[in-house]
This record gives structure tokens, C-alpha cells and sequence, in this order.
């Protein structure tokens, strides 16, 4: 279709996935040159919304009109064909191919009987690339990209691909502060040639880029207007439909010994090269520490070093006085060292295993839980009633299979085991990342609870405003290395920002 | 969806499962032009029509029984044990050296001595694979069978030279087998071959039991088998509960070779592992990889076994046909597993009978 | 100099089966499926293959035909076992090693049955005779190595660059790299993944039962229950040890095949260790070679062995 998107109109689409209601008769206009805003809460059902757009998914009910005329996308290749494309929150490149490659990928043009015409495919990426001053190597390989460029590599490719309307799914949710600004203005100069749906839930982005706002709640739209018309409070409130304030971390610190102290290390990523080098931290009892980043500059291999998941090369870590480095994961446990890992669903839980099986499983020796290796069945189904209820787990009961959970009730499954064993320190990796208000308002009450109980924490975030909210100091990593340790006075949006790019920020003093 | 669908919809996938089963080994039965029900027959039902067929179908099911509970403790594990049939043979082989090099020590020595030999032998043949994987991430599936050959090229070996039978040697056939064991390590019978190894599998059964489900060692296992990454960060020992756990399947089978020889065959002898290390998979399977569900499978595979060897005779199909089956019954088993997980293809199915169910009353 | 000609010139037409199930095996985990009824299809293309010739051949001028028939129907019944196994893991999403442990034991079984009812005892075919290559042949040394064999071993090892230009340079290579990388990622390109395996699952059937069919029809030339002899799984470990790269995977299968042919070079060697050591040489070197090369697994296809499920939220 060669003519332009005069008007995207969907009606009354309905998408349901199995116990849940994705998207609930949802109906949206977007005109030509608008950016429209599509704001909710993680799990309201922007992405499912946006997918079926995209021909990923297929809808129960509904329609979709394109300059009036209905359409049917049964893939994505015809909402390419339509003129759509859309840049996903996880980006959809192959990262051992080229940029080249990933774009040919889709460009059926190029793809000869018995040959694929490469050439072409880079003609166009530079033709693209030029014609936006979207600045990419077509030859690099994807996996040698930062984050930013390649989010500009999925601009080029949607481009390249004909996109005439994009969709961006959380686009600056990877970006520090500054390449947010740059994103923002990038997108209102092609403003004048694409229309632009804007998937976020970051306000203030929302007011600078878009002209309308639309707001999603369990599914279903609940709003929309002109954002000009509304101010990011009132948003705010449409979006949880409730008044949710997040706790925040003003208390001074009371002072304690030193907990954690990492010098020197040095560790390799799965990919071989250094992710942590030189790197050095020193966390105290009863302060929260923020390890604020781009994710990917080291703060997994971190996590995983300090609890003996991973080889450290060079360094110590001691941890009250005794040295953590290459030490098995049981060892640090026992010295009491509490974990939330990134990847709650595979590492956190064991899925298939029932919930008060899973809230034994640093556990299963101790007398509290066998006897003579025996394992005590009563006292583990008491201890799971228990904390169930204390932490208000939503399940019928605790035999359940932990994996079927919710993320929500996951992630407190976890807490609830990490937080009762007692631990000494806690190191919490993005403790609420996909989760709505509701859990992070619960997850950030606890873990000022366990501040003020004494117990140092290790918080590692990619939201700069949780980390403000709970944080003491805050660490900001890049290229595994510590740019700069900042005082929570010290800190705001721009300096993070500038930091989490590796640049320096001008002031001298060390915090 | 309410319960009764639920439970409609399972019946209905493992009713179709059990059809596409015999579907495709009809299939194979029309290229033979065999009569196929009479071949079925033949298969499930004449065994269990006379006392003789019946005792052979248990001595088939012992052995069966017990590789197929070690089989189940590794794959509980995170480890699929399909190297069996070389583990079996080492443990032969363990049970077979300490019966003809020490023939006359009393029998309540001899008897568990040798056969902890062949479980140790059995034991030694499941570490490696076990340690391959734990230490260097090598894929049991190839590794075990490459042990597979090298067992049985072993075991060729060892019954043509060290161990074979004086009286072949100095007849000069060379039949490749050891001497006949003394008395004093033969397991007893009940009635025709039937023997009392039956109760060493049961008794096992209960042990496995009790092993994985009840205790902590078995708590790890679980878990490192159902989710390694979790049981790493739990502080559980991966590699080793991996490796404990192929030891445990490879003295297992070990163990099925020593009562193999004691009891049936009395001497070791080409082909006494006949398979059972690949059956046993296909009844760990079929047994839901648990105890109580292994014993009755290790029944009903013994019966196909057997069954299977009248065949030939019987309506002229091929025993092979046994191995056909058990290829597609490991297939139908993971694909319905599949299946009847699939919350997504449940959940499509519930509305489109809802809407076919709707339109009716409409 | 005799015994080592003599070896390396059954080295090359040796390293035919695996280097052809191989090349298939590598198509099939670059798309992300990890196939062990290799071995199975093998024995079925095997069968077929030497069945062909066995009832219609006869000798005569025209058997070469048949030989070529047997080993056609051999590819074709490869693909049809490729695409059942797709039916299985890609479209059921069965967990892939089991389940290719289930088609293994069905190929095994059914060539088995079907041998056993259609020929019956160890009967040999005449099978394919070797065609020198004039002049190339004459060359010493590399003549008898490289030039002096059937047919089918040229076209095999023409397979390679052909595979390694299939792979690199077409479309449809990219698609099976993107698939068995980051599926994802194809789909949202308009990759049909599912399709895209199938594809691949096809064609690595299709040189599994090609590579059986080898063995019966031009190497051994009779069929047996012991015929494949772990083959088959021997091909899949050459895929990690050539690092899912067709070369690579050619240099793996001549390696391989020379540890089997030293058995038939015993005596000339003038080692003395009982035969059932030398048999067991290949397979031995397989388990190192997989313990050296196991760890490399992480830089391959990264969505090897995962089924792709379009609905399913992270």
C-alpha cells in the first residue's frame, strides 16, 4: 500500500489469553502526524493491544480500518505491507547477525530465487539512515551495539521496512535520561512524516512528545484525551485508579558497621569478555544502596558474583570480614547473606514445584524443616500458611505450583523466604521490574522496613525514581566499573543521567 | 471453564493419545499385511491366558522394574539416563567376575557381594556420563550411548576371553560365555522362571519412594531436575545431586544385570540385556517417573515384550514390532504431556465448544 | 606409506553417512531443533534404500538405476520422518531429546520389521560400484584418497560448500539462523518459525535418510539391525564439535572415520589389542572430543532445543 496513513482507527478490540482478559473493547483513532500516547501500568495490555496491531497476535473480537478501509493482518508481513512497524520493548534483533542481515530479515525485496541480495539491503539501511541522521554501522554486529544504538537500529530497520506509522513499546525504558531527550526530539521532527503511537508509562515523557493520551487499566481504555488538556497527576491517577503513593526513604542513617565491601574485581560475562573490572563498593548496615545503570554494564554478573554464581578472576569480596569470592553459593547463603535474583520465574523459583516446597529450598537440612534428612511435612505446610498470610500471597493454597503464580505474588513468594530466613544483607536485582503499583508499593514498604531494622541493602534498579525513592547512595556502574557514588542530596535525573553514559558530570568532589 | 469440562478435555487428549498409538502401529501392521487385531491379541491378551506365559512376563517386568526406578531417580534429576542397556551389561559383568573367581564362599557373603560388585560396576558406568554433564555440560543423551557400544564391545570381549567358560575353551567351539555360577548365588524361583527377584524391585520401589519424595537428598535432586538455575541459587549442589543421581541409575541397572544372571540366566551370556535399558525409559515414562506408577508399567511392557515374542510364530510379525511400539509410545507420552499443558490450546477449545455448545441452545 | 593410503583412502568414502546425517543435523539445530531420531531415520533410509534395488534390481545393466531409485526413496522417506518429527516438536512443542529418542527407537524398530518380513536373513545387494575419476584417479597417493570412489561420495562432499552457501548466502538460510537464534525476533520480521523449522527438519531428514541409504546401497552394501551403529548420534556430536559450521563438520567426520577404519588395518598396524578395542575407538573419541567441545553449546544456535510459542508472555 503506497498511499500514506491518513487515519488508524481500531474498534472494539477484545483479546483474551488464558485466565485473563488482555485487552477488554478497546477503541482508538490516531490521525495523520499525531503521536498518540498509550499509557497504563505494567499488565494493562499495551503490548497485546499493540501486537495485534502488528499481525503478532489475532484478535477474539474487533476490527481494524486504515483510511477507513478495514484490514485484516494475519502476520506482521501485512502490517508491513500496510505501512505499520513497530519497535518492541525488547528489542527484536538477531545479535550474532549484522545490522545489514536483521534488516534483510524482512526485506523480501532483496530475497533473489537463489540469492540474497545483500547489497541492496545495505543501500537502503544507508539511504535510511541518512535521510533520518539516524547514525548506525550497517556492517556492525548487533551484539557489539549499545542499547541506544540499537534501538536505533530498529528505527532504521522499521523504516527500511516502508513504516509509515510507528508503534514504540517503552522506548526510553533501556535509555539514560539524555538519550530519552534525544529520542523525544528525534521523534518530533519525523513527526511532520509518520504518525506515532508512544507506548510509556513515564509521564513526563508523555507531556513533552504527545498531542493525545490514551490510558489503559486491567485491559480495558479508561480514558482519552488531549494531553495538553490534563496534567501528569491527573494521568497518574487514571492510569492505577487509585491514589498510590510510593513509600519513600527519609530517614537519616543510623549509622553501622561495614557489610559488604567488593574490592578489585574482576569478572567475565557469558560471553567471555570483562563485565566487571576493577570494580570496588562498600555498603553499610542500615543503608539502602542504589546500583543505578543502564542494564548490561555488569550489574548481573555483580549479583551473581557476590553469591557464588560466578567466577570471580581477581578481588575480594568480604563480606563482615570474611571473603565471599569463589565461594559456592550454599557458603554465602549460610553466612547470611539474603538474595532477589533478576530472573525470578527461573532462578528465584523452581516453577513446578508447590509453593511451600519452594519456601524451603535454602532450607531443606535444617532442623527446622527434616529431621535425619527426613523432611518434616507439617511443620513446612504451617511455615507456608504462615507466611502466606503475612505476606498476603494470593493463592487458594500452598500446594499450588509456584509457577503458576502471578509475577506480583512470585516476587513476594521470594521476598517472603529471603526476608524471614533473617538474613544479614540483602541484594535485591530489580526487585519490581513488570510489576503493578499495587506489589511495588508492598516490595518498597519492606525493604524500608528491613532498612530500618539494621540490615544493609544492595538495591540494583534501572528506575531512577525507585532509586531516589529508597536509596541512601547511590552507585551508578557503567562498563563495570563505578562512575561515581553519589549521597541522596546529591542526586537527581540529570547527573544520573550523565553518569549512566559514562561521561563525567563536571563536579570534582567525590561523593 | 468449569471442572467437568477440564476433566473431559483430559480424558478426550489421552483417549486420542491411546488411538494415534494404535493407529500408527496398525500402520505398520497393514505394510506387513498382518492381521492387526489378531496381532494385538497375540501381544496383550495370550500372555495372561496361561500360569507359564504369565510367570514369563514377570521375569521380563523385574528388570524392567528396577532400571526403570533408577532411570526415574535420574530423570527427576535433570538427567536422562539412556545408557541403561552398557549399565546393565558392566554390572553383568561385576557379578559374573566375583561369582567365577570366588565360587565357594558362603552364599549370604557371596550373593550381596556380587551383586554389589555388579551394582558398583553398573555405578561406575553411570558416573561418567553423570560427571560429563555436571563438570563439562556434555549431553547425557550422546554420551550414554556412546557408552552403550563401548559396554557392549566390552562385554563381547570379556565372554570371549577372561571370562570365558573353561569347557568352551578346551572343546574348542568358543561360545562366547562364562562358566555356569555355583549354586551358592542363585536367586531362587516360585514357579517356572519366575523368581524372587520381584521382591528386591518392590522393596526398591518403596526405597525410591521414600527417597526422593520424603527426604532431603531427594528434595534436592527434584529440584535441581526441575529447574537447575533455582537449585543453583538455593544453594544446592548441582553437579554433585546430578552425578549422585546417574550413580544411583547406573547401580540400578547394575543391579538388574546381577539378579538378571543370579536368577535366570545363571550364566553370563550374549544378549541378557535384550533391550531392557531402552524399554526401561520407555516404562519410566509410561509410569509418570514415579514408583508407584513404574511398577505397573514395568508389568504391562513386560507383557508387550513377551507378547511380542509369540508374534513371529503366531501371525508372522516380526518381535521387532515391540521396539515400534515403544518408539511411539515415548512420542505419544511427551506430545500429550505437552498438550495437556497447553493452557493456550485449553483454553481455545473451551470456547469454541462454548460457542458450538452456545449456538444450539441459541 | 601402503597402510596409511590404505586407510585414508577408506577414510573418505567411511566419512560419507556421517558427513551427509551431519550436514542434515546441522540444518536442523541452526533453525533450533535439536534432532536425535537421526539415528532412526538413518535405519529407515537404509532400509528403503537397499530394499529398492534388493526387489526389482536383479543385476544387469539397468541396477545402477535402482541403486539411484533406492537412495531417492531414502531421501524422500528421511523427509517424510523430518517432518513427523516437526509435527512432534514444533508444532506439539515436545520436549526435543526424548522425543528424538522415541523416533529413533521407531525408525530402529520399523526398518527392523519391515527388513526382517520384506528380505529376511543377510542378503547383499550388488550395490553402487566406484567410479574413478579419469585422470584425477591416477594421481598417486591423492588418486586413491580423494578420486578413486562411488559416485555418491563426490556428490556428498559437493554438499558442503553447497550447505555452506545455502546457510550464508540465501534467504532462506538467514531465515533458519534468525529462527534458531532469536525466534522472536524472525517472527516479528514475518518469519513463519514454525514453517521455517518444518523446512529445515525436511531437509535434515532428507540427508539422514540419504546418508543410511549410503551405507546400505554404497558402503556395505546389505542391511542389518547393527548397521547404523550409533551413526546417527555419532553425526549430532559433530555438530557441536564442527561448531554448526558445514567445514568444520566435514573435518569432524573424516576424523571420525579414521578412528573406524583403523579396525579394518589392525593387523597391518601390528598392534596387538583384542578387535573389540578398536571397534570401540570411534566411540570413544566421540565422548572426548564431546568433552572437549560440550562448553561451546553456549555460543550456538541460542534457541536450540526451545520450542516457539507466539501467545507465551515471557
Amino acid at each position: 500500500m503506497e498511499e500514506k496513513i491518513k487515519q488508524l482507527r481500531i474498534e472494539h478490540i477484545t483479546k483474551r489469553f488464558p485466565g485473563i482478559l488482555a485487552t477488554d473493547d478497546v477503541s482508538l483513532t490516531v490521525d495523520e502526524g499525531e503521536i498518540l500516547a498509550l499509557v497504563g501500568e505494567n499488565g494493562a495490555g499495551k503490548t497485546t493491544l499493540m501486537n495485534i496491531l502488528m499481525g503478532i497476535y489475532q484478535q477474539d473480537e474487533g476490527r481494524i480500518y486504515i483510511n477507513g478501509k478495514e484490514v485484516r493482518f494475519r502476520g506482521p508481513e501485512d502490517a508491513f505491507k500496510a505501512g505499520l512497524g513497530m519497535v518492541h520493548q525488547q528489542y527484536m534483533l538477531v545479535p550474532d547477525m549484522t545490522v545489514t542481515e536483521n534488516v534483510a530479515l524482512g526485506y523480501q525485496a532483496a530475497w533473489k530465487p537463489f540469492h540474497l541480495d545483500l547489497d541492496m539491503v545495505r543501500k537502503k539501511v544507508i539511504e535510511v539512515s541518512e535521510h533520518y541522521s539516524l547514525a548506525v554501522n550497517p556492517d556492525a554486529y548487533i551484539w557489539q551495539l549499545t542499547v541506544g544504538e540499537q534501538q536505533r537500529v530498529e528505527l532504521v530497520k522499521t523504516l527500511c521496512l516502508g513504516a509509515k506509522f510507528l508503534i514504540l513499546d517503552e522506548p526510553t525504558s533501556a535509555l539514560t535520561p539524555q538519550e530519552t531527550d534525544e529520542l523525544v526530539s528525534l521523534l518530533k521532527r519525523m513527526k511532520s512524516e509518520l504518525s506515532i503511537i508512544f507506548i510509556s508509562h513515564k509521564l513526563n515523557e508523555v507531556k513533552a512528545l504527545c498531542d493525545k493520551v490514551a490510558i489503559l487499566r486491567h485491559g480495558a481504555l479508561v480514558f482519552s484525551g488531549n494531553t495538553a488538556d490534563y496534567s501528569s497527576n491527573d494521568i497518574a491517577a487514571l492510569m492505577t485508579g487509585h491514589e498510590i503513593v510510593l513509600p519513600e526513604n527519609k530517614e537519616v542513617w543510623a549509622g553501622g558497621e561495614l557489610a559488604l565491601s567488593v574490592k578489585n574485581i574482576n569478572v567475565r560475562s557469558d560471553r567471555g569478555f570483562l563485565a566487571l573490572e576493577d570494580f570496588s563498593l562498600d555498603i553499610f548496615q542500615g543503608e539502602i544502596v542504589g546500583l543505578a545503570g543502564v542494564s548490561g554494564n555488569g550489574q548481573r554478573e555483580l549479583a551473581e558474583a557476590v553469591n557464588g554464581l560466578r567466577e570471580v578472576e581477581s578481588g575480594t569480596i568480604e563480606f563482615f570480614g570474611t571473603d565471599l569470592a569463589n565461594k559456592k553459593p550454599y557458603y554465602v547463603i549460610e553466612h547470611g547473606m539474603g538474595y532477589i535474583p533478576e530472573e525470578r520465574n527461573i532462578e528465584g523459583i523452581v516453577p513446578s514445584f508447590a509453593i511451600r516446597e519452594n519456601f524451603i529450598l535454602k532450607d531443606s537440612d535444617k532442623d527446622r524443616f527434616s529431621r535425619h534428612r527426613f523432611l518434616k511435612k507439617k511443620e513446612i505446610s504451617r511455615n507456608a500458611d504462615t507466611l502466606r498470610q503475612s505476606f498476603d500471597i494470593r493463592t487458594p493454597d500452598t500446594v499450588t505450583a509456584a509457577g503458576s503464580l502471578s509475577g506480583g505474588n512470585i516476587q513476594k513468594v521470594i521476598l517472603a523466604r529471603e526476608i524471614t530466613r533473617a538474613p544479614k544483607f540483602l541484594i535485591a536485582v530489580y526487585p519490581t521490574r513488570g510489576l503493578d503499583m499495587g506489589a511495588i508499593e508492598f516490595i518498597h514498604q519492606e525493604l524500608l522496613k528491613k532498612r530500618r531494622e539494621g540490615i544493609g541493602i544492595l538495591l540494583i534498579s534501572e528506575e531512577l525514581d525507585e532509586i531516589m525513592n529508597l536509596c541512601d547512595r547511590i552507585a551508578v556502574i557503567y562498563k563495570g566499573k563505578i562512575q561515581k557514588v553519589l549521597s541522596h542530596k546529591e542526586a537527581n535525573r540529570r547527573r544520573l543521567g550523565i553518569l549512566m553514559a559514562g561521561l563525567d558530570d563536571g563536579s570534582g568532589e567525590e561523593a | 471453564m468449569n471442572r467437568n469440562f477440564k476433566i473431559a478435555y483430559k480424558v478426550s487428549v489421552i483417549v486420542l493419545a491411546v488411538l494415534a498409538t494404535l493407529l500408527l502401529s496398525s500402520l505398520i501392521l497393514m505394510i506387513l499385511g498382518a492381521d492387526i487385531l489378531k496381532t494385538f491379541y497375540t501381544i496383550v491378551i495370550t500372555p495372561l491366558t496361561r500360569v507359564g506365559h504369565i510367570t514369563e512376563v514377570f521375569v521380563r517386568a523385574v528388570p524392567l522394574c528396577i532400571i526403570a526406578l533408577g532411570v526415574a531417580v535420574a530423570y527427576r534429576s535433570g538427567i536422562i539416563n539412556i545408557g541403561a542397556e552398557g549399565q546393565m551389561a558392566m554390572g553383568i559383568l561385576g557379578f559374573t567376575t566375583v561369582a567365577v573367581t570366588m565360587p565357594d564362599t558362603p552364599r549370604f557373603i557371596l550373593l550381596p557381594f556380587a551383586l554389589l560388585c555388579g551394582m558398583l560396576c553398573g555405578a561406575l558406568w553411570g558416573f561418567i556420563p553423570g560427571i560429563l554433564k555436571a563438570k563439562l555440560d556434555v549431553s547425557e543423551l550422546l554420551s550414554t550411548v556412546m557408552l552403550n557400544y563401548i559396554a557392549a564391545q566390552f562385554y563381547s570381549f570379556c565372554l570371549r576371553v577372561p571370562l570365558l567358560d573353561p569347557a568352551e575353551r578346551l572343546s574348542g567351539a568358543g561360545t562366547p560365555q562364562s562358566a555356569r555360577l555355583t549354586a551358592n548365588i542363585e536367586i531362587g524361583r516360585i514357579s517356572g522362571r519366575l523368581h524372587y527377584g520381584i521382591f528386591i524391585a518392590l522393596v526398591l520401589a518403596v526405597l525410591v519412594y521414600l527417597f526422593m519424595w520424603k527426604t532431603s537428598y531427594g528434595y534436592k535432586m527434584r529440584a535441581s531436575g526441575a529447574q537447575s538455575r533455582a537449585a543453583r541459587y538455593g544453594g544446592i549442589n548441582v553437579p554433585f545431586y546430578v552425578t549422585l543421581a546417574m550413580v544411583i541409575s547406573g547401580a540400578f541397572a547394575g543391579l538388574a544385570g546381577g539378579v538378571e544372571i543370579a536368577a535366570v540366566h545363571r550364566r553370563a551370556i550374549e544378549g541378557v540385556t535384550n533391550n531392557y535399558g531402552f524399554s526401561a525409559v520407555v516404562v519410566a515414562l509410561f509410569g509418570m517417573l514415579h514408583p508407584f506408577g513404574i511398577v505397573p508399567a514395568s508389568f504391562f511392557f513386560a507383557l508387550l515384550i513377551y507378547g511380542s515374542t509369540l508374534t513371529p510364530r503366531a501371525v508372522g510379525v516380526p518381535a521387532n514390532i515391540v521396539d515400534v511400539m515403544q518408539g511411539l509410545i515415548i512420542i505419544v507420552i511427551v506430545t500429550t504431556q505437552m498438550i495437556l499443558q497447553n493452557s493456550y490450546l485449553e483454553d481455545r477449545v473451551w470456547r469454541w465448544f462454548k460457542t458450538r455448545t452456545g449456538k444450539e441452545e441459541v | 606409506m601402503d597402510l596409511v593410503v590404505n586407510i585414508l583412502s577408506m577414510t573418505v568414502p567411511f566419512s560419507v553417512a556421517i558427513l551427509l546425517a551431519s550436514t542434515g543435523e546441522m540444518f536442523n539445530q541452526r533453525s533450533g531443533v535439536f534432532n536425535l531420531g537421526c539415528e532412526g531415520i538413518m535405519a529407515m533410509g537404509a532400509f528403503i534404500g537397499m530394499l529398492i534395488p534388493f526387489l526389482v534390481g536383479g543385476g544387469g545393466p539397468v541396477s545402477g538405476v535402482y541403486n539411484w531409485l533406492g537412495l531417492l526413496a531414502a531421501t524422500l522417506i528421511g523427509a517424510l520422518l523430518g517432518l513427523f518429527f516437526g509435527l512432534i516438536v514444533v508444532t506439539f512443542r515436545a520436549p526435543q531429546g526424548i522425543a528424538g529418542i522415541g523416533l529413533q527407537m521407531f525408525g530402529v524398530g520399523t526398518a527392523g520389521t519391515l527388513f526382517r518380513h520384506f528380505v529376511g536373513g543377510t542378503q547383499s545387494i550388488p550395490g553402487m560400484n566406484s567410479t574413478p575419476i579419469p585422470l584425477l584417479s591416477r594421481i598417486p597417493v591423492i588418486g586413491p584418497i580423494f578420486f578413486s570412489h562411488n559416485l555418491m561420495v563426490y556428490i556428498a562432499f559437493l554438499f558442503v560448500p553447497a550447505a555452506w552457501y545455502v546457510l550464508f548466502k540465501t534467504s532462506w538460510g538467514l531465515k533458519v539462523r534468525a529462527v534458531g537464534t532469536h525466534p522472536r525476533a524472525a517472527d516479528s520480521m514475518g518469519i513463519n518459525v514454525n514453517r521455517t523449522r518444518y523446512e529445515a527438519l525436511a531437509l535434515g531428514g532428507a540427508l539422514a535418510g540419504l546418508a543410511g541409504a549410503y551405507l546400505s546401497v554404497c558402503q556395505v552394501k546389505m542391511f542389518s539391525d547393527e548397521l547404523i551403529a550409533g551413526r546417527g548420534f555419532i553425526a549430532v556430536a559433530l555438530v557441536y564439535f564442527g561448531h554448526w559450521h558445514p567445514v568444520k563438520i566435514m573435518a569432524g567426520a573424516l576424523l571420525f572415520s579414521f578412528a573406524q577404519t583403523i579396525q579394518y588395518n589392525v593387523q597391518g598396524l601390528g598392534i596387538d589389542l583384542p578387535y573389540e578395542f578398536f571397534v570401540m575407538l570411534p566411540y570413544i573419541v566421540v565422548i572426548v572430543v564431546l568433552a572437549f567441545t560440550s562448553k561451546n553449546q553456549k555460543t550456538g544456535p541460542a534457541a536450540l532445543g526451545k520450542p516457539f510459542n507466539r501467545e507465551m508472555r515471557t
